[in-house]
């Protein structure tokens, strides 16, 4: 590595225009992620809004999986992953000890790639956060959280006849919109979404981003992806990352039309990466 | 004789690869038509008629002539070279070698399907017939629903009922024991233990799977049986010095490897994304394998206990030394009982006649205790059927 200081727009929360709140959710400082010797993530520092989509875009490798994991302490299953550093989720050290992990990812919750549904019914599949969190008292309540998490993912429609079906029947769309709603039967704060749309075709993409953009009302949404065109339609920030670093983070508009750093610049315009 | 004719089978194979080989290889001429199969597979398929023309003559002439005769030898010879010379003149530029000797290939492993399938078959029928003679001096009704088991008493009844219970109280006992034992201990080491404690605690358990079962029979007898009879009276429970209990108990030691070596490979095969969908959502460890592992993992379990199973009926050796011989129709585990596969065992030993109702039962059990298996399989695979391909 050269000594070139990795330059970083800290976003303030005037800053982008297109956010409401103001409120910063996820703040890191200097994080460090190890696997074994080998270091994927270097002292990294981002402050990432509330109710808002922050896009991660940056070649294959560079690390966007590996820091949206700490977000919600997925890397803990990795047994030579090693995270150093500061991470706050609404200003609480996630990393402390004192934390309980579960609860954390109940509020961080989390889609990944490949659609992951459970072997088990589609109503199953959404029920199964709110069973282990108790968040239902009883068969009714149960039953209008699995609706209203179905009805959220724009997948009820589909599905209203055949609950009771596997939700491994379902197309990968479908079954893409299943893994979100249940993600979000259980009432997380942030959902992290590692390039959830890699697998699906383009319409079942534009349900998809739809969805997303519904829900930026509501959650804090990171996302993932390899295409720049969705994270222009979908995002309101975007972070570069290039090997292990983020390079620049700001506005979506900002970023495709002016970025401040030639490698970011080079990347968009597809001439690396 | 017998080495001789292999040699030979051998040698003409080996002259008939090299020749078919050298042939082939002779046919390339520079700008003229490329051959389509390699010189090598022109030779593999003469040398695969040569050792098939040779073993084929020397079997039929073994059968017509005995086995030692010397004529099998030559038998062999002119048998690998009748069916090898027109393989050798066929080769042409042209002639499709490689695509010839897949078919070989093919013939030769349905060959050996073949003579598996039939020596099952085979078997089945010996035992179906020689039950039915035994059907012929008792009847079916009397064998199947006797409770009162006794060959060599006067007169001699054969009531299956006390034996079947017996198996069954034996089985149940050692699935009882193996089965949480087997589950639980795969679940600590798919789940739990770091890869280097998986690594020696795999391998210890599956020592455990190569003791023979004589061992563990005396084991049995000579350790656990008295342990228990001590242990009961010492509690004023009344227990026979060979109990099924102490049966049991070996007999599931015995599975528990079996079942937990399988049940491992089977829980290491649910995809991981399951379980990052799970912990994502906020589950604990023991959430997670019980609401998703377990089920995902369920059919290839319950086959592994269905091969358990059997392999607790099936078993002589431990039953032998430690439940006794005893036909008692009993379902309480510290009284001595005695299983079907005892029953054969001792039924065939020593001096026969082999017409006998008493040796022929023995054939009778031996169908009972093939159609119990055969049961569980079909269970075992239904089931596996029905909830199969639910994860992907
Ligand atoms: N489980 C792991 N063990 C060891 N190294 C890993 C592991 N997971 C990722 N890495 C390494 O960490 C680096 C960053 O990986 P990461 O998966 O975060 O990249 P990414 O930006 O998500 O790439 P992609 O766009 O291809 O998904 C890579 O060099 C990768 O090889
Ligand atoms: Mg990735």
């Amino acid at each position: 590595m050269n000594a070139h200081v990795p330059h970083q727009t800290l976003v303030t929360p005037e800053k982008p225009r297109a956010l409401a709140s103001g409120q910063f959710k996820v703040t890191a400082r200097d994080v460090d992620v190890y696997y074994g010797e080998k270091q994927a993530i270097k002292k990294l520092s981002i402050d990432i809004p509330d109710r808002a989509v922050s896009a991660f875009i940056g070649p294959s490798g560079c690390g966007k999986s590996t820091f949206l994991r700490c977000i919600n302490r997925m890397n803990d299953t990795i047994p030579t992953c090693k995270v150093t550093g500061l991470i706050d989720v609404d200003k609480h050290d996630i990393y402390d000890p004192k934390i309980d992990v579960v609860q954390l990812r109940a509020k961080v919750g989390m889609v990944f790639q490949k659609p992951n549904p459970f072997p088990k019914s589609i109503f199953e599949n959404v029920a199964y956060g709110p069973r282990i969190h108790g968040l239902a008292a009883g068969k009714t309540e149960l039953d209008e959280i699995v609706e209203k998490s179905l009805r959220k993912a724009g997948l009820w429609e589909e599905v209203k006849d055949r609950l009771a079906q596997p939700g491994t029947g379902l197309s990968g769309g479908q079954q893409q919109r299943l893994c979100i709603a249940r993600a979000i039967a259980v009432n997380p704060e942030v959902i992290l979404m590692d390039e959830p749309c890699s697998a699906l075709d383009p319409i079942a993409t534009a349900r998809i981003e739809e969805l997303i953009d519904e829900l930026r009302q509501n959650y804090c949404i990171v996302i993932v992806t390899h295409s720049m065109q969705q994270a222009a339609r979908v995002s309101q920030l975007t972070a570069f990352f290039h090997l292990g670093t983020l390079v620049e983070y700001g506005d979506t508009d900002e970023m495709f039309t002016a970025p401040q750093e030639k490698r970011t610049q080079d990347y968009i315009t597809g001439r690396f990466g | 004789m017998f080495l001789w004719t292999v040699l030979l089978i051998v040698l003409m194979s080996a002259i008939a690869y090299v020749a078919g080989r050298s042939r082939a290889a002779g046919l390339v001429v520079a700008d003229g038509p490329r051959l389509h199969s390699l010189p090598s597979y022109h030779g593999l398929l003469v040398a695969a008629g040569a050792m098939l023309g040779g073993l084929a003559l020397a079997i039929l002439s073994a059968l017509v002539l005995g086995t030692q005769s010397v004529v099998t030898p030559a038998a062999a010879v002119i048998g690998a070279a009748i069916a090898a010379v027109p393989l050798y003149s066929r080769s042409a530029a042209d002639f499709r070698a490689r695509n010839a000797f897949e078919r070989v290939v093919l013939v030769v492993l349905v060959a050996c399907s073949a003579v598996a399938v039939l020596t099952t078959i085979g078997i089945v029928f010996s035992v179906l017939f020689e039950t039915m003679i035994f059907f012929r001096s008792v009847s079916p009704i009397e064998f199947l629903f006797g409770s009162h088991w006794s060959p060599t008493g006067t007169p001699a009844s054969f009531g299956l009922i006390p034996l079947l219970v017996g198996t069954l109280l034996i089985t149940v006992i050692a699935i009882a024991v193996a089965g949480p034992l087997g589950l639980l201990s795969a679940i600590y080491m798919a789940e739990y233990a770091s890869p280097r404690l998986r690594n020696v605690l795999k391998p210890v358990l599956e020592i455990l799977a190569g003791i023979p079962t004589v061992v563990l029979g005396f084991f049995a007898a000579l350790t656990v049986a008295p342990l228990i009879r001590r242990t009961g009276e010492a509690i004023g429970l009344d227990v026979a010095s060979e109990s099924a209990l102490a049966a049991g108990l070996v007999m599931g030691m015995m599975i528990v490897p079996l079942i937990s070596s399988l049940s491992d490979d089977i829980i290491n095969a649910v995809p991981q994304s399951l379980r990052d969908g799970s912990y994502a959502m906020g589950a604990t460890k023991s959430e997670t394998i019980k609401r998703v592992v377990l089920p995902a993992a369920l059919p290839g379990i319950v086959s592994a206990f269905m091969l358990a199973i059997s392999r607790a009926v099936g078993e002589t050796m431990i039953v032998v030394m430690a439940a006794g011989l005893a036909a008692n129709l009993s379902i309480n585990p510290l009284d001595a009982v005695t299983t079907i596969t005892v029953q054969i065992a001792t039924l065939l030993v020593g001096d026969q006649e082999f017409d006998s109702p008493k040796t022929l039962s023995a054939f009778a059990l031996g169908f009972v205790l093939f159609f119990f298996t055969l049961a569980l399989n079909y269970i075992a695979l239904r089931i596996v059927q029905k909830y199969r391909e639910q994860y992907d």
